[in-house]
């Protein structure tokens, strides 16, 4: 029996078709084309520019269809204009950890040529994501995903000057992915069971109401496996430890599209599907979300490691989306829609910005990590700190940069959809993580200590930095142009 | 045109001053005189235009569309005059940096003129999501401020301002947003702007809610009791130029705020809430009073006080008739210089002997009369003397608030005993009495130069004007007020920038 062939019934695909798949095939070939050429020939300036200029070809002809008339959405990708524009998104945030890494790996002891592979493959998978709009490509996008994930993870174990726990962190990935990806697998088990379809809409078949304990049990399952990709409190465990034992640029990768992924997942299956629509499911998420901003912001508040900071702090963030996604599914209108896009793509800037100093600050045979090794950067490297100082004041929320304007509009969709519990809880969570924040910015205004590290100048990381510095700042003051286009192409 | 120049004058003034210093280490003080000074003359410039709807500038351009946010500026007499006080001060606090800040020099200046920036950006917005920007946007370069030239527990206090008005300020975004949400409910399209929000209507429950969350918002900044607590700190740790924009400038945004937003745009909620306003009045006034008396850091001291005379600004405007609220501006603006002056005070002896600690100070008035006759000017001019422009204020809005509520205003009335008190204790502890200061190194404390006469001077002739004419200053704010209080505000004069 064809498991997905009531998804299918009717449909036949033309060369049409392809068009809207084309980043995706451009991708892939890509992918092919830097396997191919590391097996002629190692040589890593031409990896990195096959890399960069694959993933460049396929954001431009994701711009280019992102504004076009609609194609026929294909029962197992969607590469609708929603998709289209993250799939820009994740390139462009991918071409940046490739550059951030290149300055990360310049003095790596072993192969450097494969990270790059795994980064295509990732890429890959979080485009598939974005694209998904049945749970067979759902769960295909997630594991080509979290599998070149792991690679990225544990990428310099094999190198002698590795001091890190790569390794660690890798298995405490590998193992609760896994978990979790088996518990989406179950839930999705039992829609299938339950309604014979795997595509999303198909969630709407599900019996609704009070005591219809299985469809209840299919969407938790599904919710908890989904939980556990964006780290939502309880389900956060695991995410200190590999954001901290991760080489930075897989860490930024993991922090941007690995999370931005599967939120887009997240919001076309709340918005296409009225998924929330049981009320066990809404208390879920709603607890979810309170809990993460509350825990994610309390637990920062006891660490001394940066990159353990910005993975509670991410935790936090990824609760104040989730009262996006709950408001987006109250509301009649596209707010809800718009607020999360907009985060989302502030929150990429900002993440991606911060992990980027980070990688420059670190190198791949220690990371410099501790907020201490941050003392006096202000003195040291002006625009260094000034760009680490407006990511960090970002993700507080601060006006003149893109984290205000999101913070604005998750607070607008809340006001519209009267979730006043979650709203004073991002105030509260705001509060206690400025706190966290602002010690960071503290110690760089420090007076830089004695046997303070010489870092490199002017490299191409340096560039993405002041990059994303620059973004951060139009989209906090001049939004309205990004604000029209996020409107035109919500779902 | 004239508003947004006025802003962007500063904000370039910093730019330029934190890049000049790499040219001349002297030169980000000039760059920042200059601009402030510009910034008085192009402000003065307006007190001669001639008002239309009672707007003597207004400038309105789309900003983000989506939501119906515009840059709506626009200066009426009461922002005038808080814009006048704001460059003015701005010039005493480069003044008073001037020697005083020997490191980073360039960064500073840049984060003073983005402070003032802002607080000129809160003093003309219509618009309340710009409002609501400038009002996070100045917070930044103050944290700055007090951050990197602060004293010894700096980064505490630094913090504690921040997470304090951040967290106040997001409950008024939150408030903002319902109101900007039920103009859509009632009229079928976003708007941020002052005059299309004046006409939302709310029920009663609702109401109340939005209208405290401004209140929450504001009352921080003011500050009154019980949001006060950041105070104390943020004034004693910032260095003398961040204490003079702190107590001069950015606690007159809170009770601008009062008196342009939390009342006019809620006028059943605040009618209902004025009474517990007017009691959190009293107990600042009363309260705070007596704990300054218990300070023996002079500027926790000054501090304290300030937090008891912006108590006369809300018992001013709660009550809400045209004699309170007088009084309630005049009292923002005789404080604005008196507790500046008291601030660049402080500030001068710290910088001079090291402490703030008034029981290692004493007998001061034989070594440096010229200052101490200073402090005793301001002194006398905080706890409120006829002939000066704290007395106009204070008396005006008690004799407003008897109207509204005798009880309260009784009360309130003991704060200016107590003012008497405190004042003349510091007089006393710390300029007269026996000579202290042989503990300190015999040449540090020297007396005021000719320089910082000039500012104190210039401080205290608008003190005495305010006091002898105080008419020339209720004049400008008269139209204003009448019309808050008629709740028939000018219309916009270029209409309101539709999507």
């Amino acid at each position: 029996m064809n498991l997905v062939s009531m998804d299918f019934a009717g449909y036949t695909m033309g060369v049409r078709d392809l068009i809207p798949l084309l980043p995706l095939i451009i991708l892939t070939a890509a992918s092919v084309w830097v396997m191919l050429a590391i097996g002629v020939k190692r040589n890593y300036a031409v990896a990195l520019g096959s890399t960069v200029n694959g993933l460049l070809l396929a954001l431009l002809m994701a711009h280019g269809l992102m504004l076009e008339p609609e194609f026929a959405a294909m029962p197992l990708l969607g590469m609708d204009s929603h998709a289209q524009f993250f799939t820009v998104l994740i390139c462009a945030t991918a071409i940046g950890v490739c550059l951030l890494g290149h300055n990360y790996w310049s003095e790596f002891d072993d192969q450097r040529e494969e990270f790059l592979l795994l980064l295509l493959l990732a890429t890959l998978g979080a485009v598939v994501l974005a694209g998904a709009n049945h749970f067979a490509s759902l769960l295909l996008g997630l594991e080509i995903l979290s599998m070149s994930l792991y690679g990225m993870l544990a990428y310099p174990v094999q190198s002698r000057q590795h001091k890190g726990h790569a390794l660690e962190a890798t298995i405490k990935y590998l193992i609760l992915s896994a978990v979790s990806t088996a518990m989406i697998l179950f839930g999705v088990a039992l829609v299938f069971a339950e309604t014979g379809s795997l595509a999303f809409t198909g969630l709407e078949l599900l019996p609704a109401g009070p005591g219809i304990a299985f469809s209840t049990v299919a969407l938790l399952l599904i919710s908890a496996g989904i939980a556990f990709k964006l780290s939502l409190f309880p389900f956060h465990i695991w995410t200190p430890d590999v954001y901290e034992g991760a080489p930075a640029p897989a860490t930024a990768f993991l922090a941007t599209i690995g999370k931005l992924a599967v939120f887009i997942v997240l919001l076309r299956i709340v918005v296409e599907t009225r998924a929330l629509g049981m009320a066990p499911v809404v208390i879920v998420f709603s607890l979810l979300a309170l809990l993460s901003i509350i825990a994610g912001n309390l637990l920062a508040l006891l660490q001394d490691n940066l990159k353990r900071i910005l993975a509670y702090s991410s935790i936090a963030h990824m609760g104040y989306l989730l009262i996006a996604i709950i408001a987006s599914f109250y509301s009649d209108g596209p707010i809800g829609i718009e607020a999360v896009s907009f985060y989302l793509l502030a929150y990429v800037v900002m993440t991606l910005g911060a992990f980027g100093v980070v990688t420059l600050v670190s190198s791949h045979a220690g990371e410099r990590d501790g907020i201490a090794d941050y003392q006096g950067l202000f003195w040291r490297r002006p625009w260094l700190a000034a760009s680490f100082t407006g990511m960090l004041l970002s993700l507080a929320g601060i006006p003149l940069t893109a984290g205000f304007i999101g913070k604005f509009y998750l607070i607008l969709a809340g006001v519209e959809s009267g979730l006043w519990l979650l709203l004073g809880a991002l105030v509260i969570g705001s509060g206690i993580g400025l706190y966290y924040y602002l010690r960071i910015v503290y110690r760089m205004l420090l007076p830089q200590p004695e046997n303070a590290p010489v870092l490199e100048r002017g490299s191409a990381g340096f560039a993405v930095v002041l990059a994303l510095f620059a973004l951060l700042i139009l989209f906090g003051v001049y939004p309205a142009s990004l604000m029209s286009l996020i409107e035109a192409i919500a779902l | 045109m004239i508003l947004p120049l006025l802003i962007g004058l500063l904000f370039l003034g910093g730019l330029l001053a934190w890049f000049s210093e790499r040219i001349n280490p002297a030169w980000p003080r000039w760059v920042a005189l200059g601009a402030l000074g510009l910034e008085l003359l192009l402000m003065l410039g307006l007190l001669g235009a001639s008002p239309e709807n009672g707007w003597l500038a207004e400038y309105n351009r789309a900003w983000l569309p989506r939501f119906g946010i515009s840059l709506h500026f626009a200066a009426d007499g009461l922002s005038l005059l808080l814009l006048l006080l704001t460059a003015f001060l701005g010039v005493i606090a480069v003044g008073s940096a001037w020697n005083e800040i020997t490191e980073r020099v360039g960064f500073f200046y840049f984060n003073l003129l983005w402070t003032l920036a802002g607080v000129v950006g809160i003093f003309t917005a219509l618009d309340l999501f710009l409002f609501f920007f400038f009002w996070e946007v100045m917070l930044i370069p103050m944290y700055f401020i007090i951050a990197i030239w602060g004293h010894e527990n700096k980064f505490y206090a630094a913090k504690k301002f921040f997470i304090f008005t951040q967290v106040s300020g997001l409950l008024m975004l939150v408030a903002i947003a319902v109101l900007a949400w039920f103009h859509y409910l009632q009229l079928g399209f976003f708007s941020f702007d002052y005059f299309d929000l004046l006409n939302v209507r709310m029920n009663r429950g609702m109401e109340m809610w939005v209208m405290l969350g401004f209140f929450i918002g504001f009352a921080t900044k003011l500050p009154s009791a019980p949001f006060h607590n950041w105070l104390p700190d943020a004034h004693s740790q910032a260095p003398s130029a961040g204490s003079i924009i702190l107590a001069g400038v950015l606690l007159k945004t809170g009770a601008y705020g009062l008196i342009r937003f939390a009342v006019p745009l809620f006028p059943n909620a605040a009618a209902e809430f004025a009474p517990v306003a007017m009691t959190l009045a009293a107990i600042s006034i009363l309260y705070c009073a007596k704990v300054a008396f218990a300070q023996a850091d002079l500027k926790r001291l000054i501090a304290y006080t300030s937090v008891s005379h912006m108590g006369f600004v809300t018992l001013g405007v709660y009550a809400w008739n045209e004699l309170a609220l007088q009084g309630a501006v005049m009292t923002m603006l005789a404080h604005g210089l008196s507790s500046a002056a008291l601030f660049m005070l402080a500030g001068g002896l710290q910088h001079r002997i090291h402490t703030r600690n008034m029981h290692e100070m004493g007998g001061f008035w034989g070594r440096v009369p010229r200052m101490s006759a200073v402090a005793m000017f301001f002194s006398i001019a905080a706890l409120g003397m006829p002939g000066l422009g704290n007395f106009i204020g204070e008396f005006l809005s008690l004799l407003g608030a008897f109207q509204a509520n005798p009880l309260l205003t009784i009360v309130s009335a003991f704060g200016l005993i107590f003012a008497s008190v405190y004042s003349l204790w510091v007089m006393q502890k710390v300029f007269q009495g026996k000579y202290a200061g042989d503990a300190f190194d015999g040449g540090g404390l020297r007396d005021l130069d000719n320089r910082e006469m000039a500012f104190y001077a210039a401080m205290m002739l608008g003190l005495l004007w305010m006091g002898v004419y105080p008419q020339s200053f209720l004049d400008l704010s008269a139209p204003t007020l009448q019309a808050l209080l008629d709740g028939e505000l000018g219309q916009s004069l270029t209409g309101v920038a539709r999507p």
